[in-house]
């Protein structure tokens, strides 16, 4: 075989099944804005060591994702706006608990999260079959309607945006909360601001992947980007495109070798991660061993 | 048979208040037996005489227990003076309270002409997350909040700004080493180059020399030095006398109670060390509710 003939079958391979399937173009689409939103919010929450209060939060959603379910059937709109409700209730309410009564913040979401799940779990259960529960744990990514696709795009926005705006505080929040609390109040803004962030696309991470999954998309970027880079912002680059390239490969696999595609999509994320902890540049295992061998500087 | 407490307190407030007349005009220090703790500041010649701080008869505690109890003192513009007693005398305390982080249990801090935002102030154990990745040049840029807000942007005369500041604490050359590579001293003088950016009006330092080297304690009371000659008035916690007694005109020495506060020499005469260090600090479950109310 030629050699150009050999590249146009892997060409094809490639991207053969998006020019053929529109459900596998929305589910690009679907997924790229995703990423793009997603991997950002990934990136502070582990630098805030918060990368299971993502986690959590997923959890936290449930309950109002599940009545929007009971009020409207499988409307996105309803459950993406009970899932809002319900995550952004718990994210102040354990806030506020832990700031006013000097208890820390990871007990107080857990309980509240974990009472938010519970009761989740009671009205799916007493209203819904199990096929429904799959599709809010799971999502689906491979049929994505307007709506949805809708609804992934505005978060997209809103989070670029928001995230724009409060930046310097963030950061600032991550590096010195008390510097910025005594000298602005910015303070509560940029922590509060985030985590309505983080519900938000957990939220619209919960349409396409499922609300087990969508935290596999922040933080696992996040957790690999950190093993190649220093700089916050090639971070924050890094982790867009290995978000993005997760999707791709795991739309791929699943089309050819039918598995169900977000943990398809979260499992090559977690491969990646697996190779970073040996080999990663920045304080990999391998790297930092063949680091101690070299020769060092005089000063 | 002894006067009960209270009575005692008393007493001594009103002969205080007596002795304090009587020798205001003369502005001396004198130490009485009793209730040396109301003695009117004496201020020191050719210092600004503005008033920025008053602690009116301010009491601060945690569970009613209080850890400054009725505090009578004033902080004047162009202060320079050194906050000294032994560990868990209400320093820290204190200035929390002069942040608004603490309600007072009874009394009041009120400011002169000044407000929140003029204030800087740097905690005895930061909360700064030295893994974040993040340059020292970067880090001092954070400094620049009061003049840049959320959205200005960082220009040249700002990062000329910067640089000096990192030359003034001695981190030239390491403006690009993250903050985990930072030692904990290099740390510290880079918490002083932030404060450089700040140009606050005063600045409360929390044990500014906690485990630094003495290399660096001379670097940065240069810094500190520098910033009371630029205008800012300094309130520093410090345990070492010797650097009390070499640097610090003044010196506040707290004890739960006050004291006494003024010329640092006479306000560590080892008879006031004595009695600072013989009050007991510990909660007693079965304490009486304070008799002082509002005698200001």
């Amino acid at each position: 075989m030629p050699t150009s003939a050999r590249y146009t079958t892997m060409l094809d391979l490639l991207i053969g099944p998006f020019i053929e399937f529109a459900f596998m173009r929305r589910a690009l689409l679907g997924t790229l804005v995703l990423s793009v939103s997603a991997a950002p919010i990934g990136v502070f929450l582990m630098l805030r060591r918060m990368s299971l209060t993502g986690d959590a939060m997923s959890h936290a959603i449930l309950p109002g994702a599940a009545v929007g379910f009971l009020f409207a059937g499988l409307s996105v709109t309803a459950m993406t706006i009970g899932g809002l409700i319900a995550g952004s209730l718990v994210a102040l309410l354990s806030g506020l608990t832990a700031r006013k009564t000097g208890t820390g913040e990871d007990s107080s979401l857990a309980a509240f999260y974990l009472t938010s799940l519970a009761i989740g779990v009671m009205i799916i259960s007493m209203s819904g079959s199990n096929v429904d529960l799959m599709h809010v744990l799971f999502g689906s990514t491979l049929a994505l309607d307007n709506t949805a696709l809708i609804l992934l795009l505005s978060i997209c926005a809103i989070t670029l945006i928001a995230l724009t705006v409060i930046y310097r505080p963030l950061v600032m929040e991550c590096i010195d909360p008390d510097f910025l609390k005594s000298i602005s109040r910015f303070s509560s803004i940029a922590h509060y601001g985030f985590l309505i962030l983080v519900v938000l696309n957990l939220v619209s991470g919960f349409h396409a992947m499922g609300t087990l999954m969508s935290v596999g998309l922040m933080i696992l970027p996040a957790s690999i980007a950190r093993f190649w880079v220093r700089q916050l912002e090639a971070m924050i680059l890094l982790s867009m495109l290995l978000a993005f390239g997760a999707c791709v490969a795991g739309l791929l696999f699943s089309y050819y070798i039918s598995v169900p595609t977000s943990p398809m999509i979260i499992t090559s994320l977690g491969v990646c991660y697996f190779i970073s902890i040996f080999f990663g540049l920045n304080k990999g295992m391998i790297t930092t061993l063949i680091n101690a061998k070299r020769k060092h500087l005089s000063a | 048979m002894p006067l009960p407490f209270d009575m005692m307190y008393h007493l001594s407030i009103y002969a205080d208040r007596v002795i304090s007349c009587a020798f205001f005009l003369r502005g001396s220090t004198i130490s009485t037996a009793v209730g040396s703790h109301l003695l009117n500041d004496p201020l020191p010649a050719g210092l600004g005489r503005a008033l920025m701080l008053t602690f009116e008869n301010l009491t601060l505690g945690y569970d009613r227990h209080p850890a400054v109890h009725h505090l009578n003192a004033t902080i004047v513009e162009g202060e320079f003076i050194a906050l000294v007693g032994p560990n868990g005398a209400g320093k820290s305390t204190l200035l929390k309270s002069i942040l608004g982080q603490l309600t007072p249990i009874e009394g009041r801090v009120i400011f002169h002409g000044i407000t929140k935002n003029d204030i800087s102030y740097l905690p005895q154990a930061s909360s700064v997350d030295r893994t974040f990745p993040i340059t020292a040049e970067q880090f001092v840029a954070t400094g620049l909040w009061q003049e840049l807000g959320a959205f200005g942007q960082v220009k040249k005369h700002h990062r000329v700004r910067i640089h000096e500041a990192l030359i003034k604490v001695g981190l030239a050359g390491l403006e690009h080493r993250t903050l985990d590579a930072l030692s904990g001293g290099q740390f510290q003088r880079l918490l002083f180059a932030r404060k450089l950016m700040q140009q606050a009006r005063l600045l409360l330092l929390d044990e500014p020399f906690g485990g630094v080297d003495e290399q660096t304690v001379e670097d940065l009371m240069q810094v500190i030095t520098e910033l009371h000659q630029g205008g800012a008035t300094i309130v520093a916690v410090v345990h070492n006398l010797s650097l009390v007694k070499r640097y610090f005109p003044r010196a506040l020495l707290l004890s739960r109670e006050l004291i006494a506060i003024g010329a640092t020499a006479e306000v560590l005469s080892q008879d006031n060390l004595n009695r600072a260090s013989t009050i007991g600090f510990a909660d007693k479950p079965d304490a009486d509710i304070c008799a002082v109310h509002d005698h200001a």
